[in-house]
């Protein structure tokens, strides 16, 4: 115990934690240069990557910014300091690309380096610590999200980053991104859709019929142990076999590649959490509440309707945001068997060892995914909020 | 009206419950009282078909029960559960308005019953219809399962522990409350209860059950003078016996003759209370004071001694 007449050290564990890695990341590369983009790249501190004005400016800012974490400060006061070290460094690693990259050379590469990486996730790590410590409401994590999404989008729409060899990349193929942009989301929506639409049912059935439960389930498990790669292939076989003996079946896309088996093994994967959570969610509604909408004349639909799906609706939508997440992540996958998707650019850039390309495919899939997990987290806690207690 | 004529419920080989025939005189309240697994919940069940009986027939008014589909019967009958079963994700208003819902009443006619309701529970409508299930105290929560039970204005409810779930002076409150509705209303009232004391508290006629029999079907005082089978006796528990026979009676009904000092008893007030009031005075008599605050004249130890005695 602490004597009251020596005060306790004001540091805070994690915050310590956050200044080391700040500090060995400051001298770290800031930013790779490469002469063209498949050569190995060389390493380029902050105070050779950016003007020394900038650079001293961003040394200032991450010193500062480390400096609040270090110490006990209030949750707000760290949230700003990671959030002005996190613009500045976004904002500064654009200003990195245009001072490396020669004048009038279109080859050149320039990306972030692990001193970028580093510092960036020093102070991510700060922001969702304080975000934590501030318990925003539903509600206010939507608004935070909507606003960093905003803040991005003004980065790239005022050309900020065009220098780093990602935008680079991105704008060799723009109508490609997009185009496999929209089929990535297809593929990931489509195949949560089509499974709500037999899972939710196939769920209320497995809790109505308890001998189907467990044959179910278990039939589930095991399409869910299959790995994704064996399952697509596995799926060419059958798939070929209609396409080419069904008619009409080829007219509607169906084949034994491309984005048929992909839809299909993606729907697979989903039938299982959303069958396991609405089995789960229905089977936790209060076995009280239950028999008294029986008792005051509810019919079975009735109950269904007005009971029994609305008090588990927050499992479900949790089952929902797992197959979303999920689905969003394998879609990548698809690219393999022809099914398109942000994995096209994933397989291109592994096939040339042009790394910008790969994180071209990879970004946006890790953003997108990331997107989901908080507006379902946020949508699980609104649906749960009024009678979250019995 | 309700009639139970030789009704049995068989799961297979067991029977839980067997051969019961008995009749609720309207406007009155039955009391089953039974341990667990003697089959007096099943028995409350089938009255409203949650529970479909192997054999016998169920008459409400005259009419058998079957008569109409399950759902529709149910909507006529008020049912109150232990635990109170409210819905978590529905105010207290739209609780109480499930089955005026049910029933399709119009928005304002819904509003205004639902409002009356609340009052006459005394929960201030203003203050409680929005509110959810979880925001209310154990014994508001139990108000509310009876106030939705009775939303419709049904001549019978059935109550199932309704109590069993609320501390000993909340328990208190809530079953004067509902002795006091219940003279006001002159709904039928069946309830299953495991706790022979709130049997003959509230029920004009209490109906013993073990292993699926209904042992006697009789008025509290003749279940404690004269208890039927050896079981019955048990379960009225010896030691007890006479203050709950004191129990039954107000004072208005033992008052004698004359004048004496002390603090005085409200004619109200039940026999045992009186007994306990003489005793804790160490006085053999106090005087009895009417609701108009006059006195009556006097009760006795030796007076209500011979009344706790055993009915010749």
């Amino acid at each position: 115990m602490a004597t009251p007449d020596r005060p306790r050290p004001s540091f805070d564990k994690l915050g310590l934690v956050i200044g080391i890695v700040a500090a060995a990341a400051a001298g770290a590369p800031f930013a790779t240069f490469r002469a063209n983009r498949i050569v190995p790249g060389e390493g380029r501190a902050i105070w050779e990557a950016l003007p020394a004005g900038w650079a001293t400016a961003l040394l200032l800012v991450v010193a500062g910014a480390a400096l609040v974490a270090m110490l006990r400060s209030p949750a707000p006061a760290r949230l700003a300091a990671a959030l002005a070290a996190l613009a500045t460094l976004a904002l500064l690693i654009g200003t990195a690309a245009h001072h490396l990259t020669p004048p009038d050379n279109a080859y050149a590469r320039v990306a972030p380096a692990s001193g970028f990486w580093l510092l960036g996730f020093a102070f991510a790590l700060l922001a969702a610590d304080a975000l934590t410590r501030l318990q925003l409401s539903a509600t206010a994590r939507i608004a935070a999200l909507a606003a960093v999404a905003a803040a991005i989008w003004l980065l790239l729409a005022l050309g900020a980053w065009d220098g780093l060899s990602l935008l680079k990349e991105y704008a060799n193929r723009a109508d490609r991104f997009w185009a496999e942009g929209a089929r990535h989301l297809a593929l990931a929506l489509g195949s949560l859709a089509a499974a709500i639409v037999a899972g939710i049912p196939l769920g209320i059935l497995c809790h109505r019929v308890s001998g189907l439960r467990d044959a179910v389930l278990n039939l589930l498990n095991m399409i869910q142990t299959i790995p994704s790669i064996a399952l697509f292939g596995l799926l060419i076989a059958p798939l070929g076999w209609i396409a080419a003996n069904l008619p009409g079946a080829s007219v509607i896309g169906i084949r034994g590649i491309g984005a048929a088996p992909a839809a299909l093994a993606l729907f697979l994967y989903s039938l299982l959490p959303m069958v396991a959570n609405t089995v789960v969610g229905l089977a936790q509604v209060p076995a009280a509440a239950n028999d008294a909408a029986r008792g005051m004349g509810m019919t079975a639909r009735q109950r269904l309707t007005r009971i029994e799906l609305p008090l588990a609706l927050p499992v479900i939508l949790a089952g929902i945001r797992i197959v979303l997440v999920q689905n969003i992540g394998l879609a990548t996958i698809a690219a393999l068997i022809g099914g398109g998707g942000f994995g096209v650019f994933v397989f291109q850039g592994l096939g040339q060892t042009a790394m910008d390309l790969v994180l071209l495919g990879a970004v946006p899939t890790v953003a997108l995914a990331f997107a989901a997990a908080i507006l379902l987290d946020a949508a699980v806690e609104l649906t749960a909020a009024p009678g979250s207690r019995v | 009206m309700i009639e139970l004529e030789h009704v049995s419920k068989r799961y297979g080989e067991t029977e839980v419950v067997s051969d019961v025939t008995l009749t609720v005189p309207p406007r009155s309240i039955a009391a089953i009282v039974g341990t667990s697994g003697s089959g007096k919940t099943t028995l409350l069940r089938m009255i409203n078909r949650l529970v479909e009986p192997s054999a016998g027939t169920i008459k409400l008014d005259g009419v058998d029960h079957r008569s109409v589909p399950p759902h529709e019967l149910r909507r006529r009958i008020g049912y109150v559960i232990q635990g109170h079963g409210l819905f978590p994700h529905r105010t207290v208003a739209q609780n109480i308005a499930t089955v005026p819902a049910l029933l399709g009443w119009p928005r304002a006619k819904t509003k205004a019953r639902v409002d009356e309701l609340l009052t006459l529970f005394q929960l201030d409508p203003a203050e409680f219809a929005a509110r959810y299930p979880h925001e209310l105290s154990g014994g508001q929560q139990q108000r509310v399962g009876v106030a939705r039970a009775l939303a419709a204005g049904p001549n019978l409810l059935l109550m199932d522990e309704p109590f069993g779930a609320l501390d000993p002076i909340i328990r208190a409150k809530a079953q004067a409350d509902l002795l006091s509705l219940q003279a006001r209303l002159g709904t039928t009232i069946i309830l299953v209860t495991h706790d022979i004391e709130e049997a003959v508290l509230l029920g004009h006629r209490i109906a013993v059950m073990d292993a699926g029999r209904v042992l006697q079907y009789a008025p509290p005082s003749e279940i404690l003078a004269r208890p039927a089978t050896p079981f019955v006796e048990a379960l009225v528990g010896t030691g007890e016996r006479p203050f709950k026979l004191l129990s039954l009676k107000p004072v208005a009904e033992a008052v004698e003759q004359g004048i004496v000092e002390g603090e005085p008893i409200a004619a109200s007030a039940t026999q045992r209370d009186a007994l306990a009031a003489l005793l804790w005075s160490g006085r053999p008599a106090l005087p009895v004071q009417s609701a108009e605050g006059v006195i009556i004249g006097k009760v006795t130890v030796a007076g209500l001694s011979k009344r706790a005695a055993r009915p010749e």
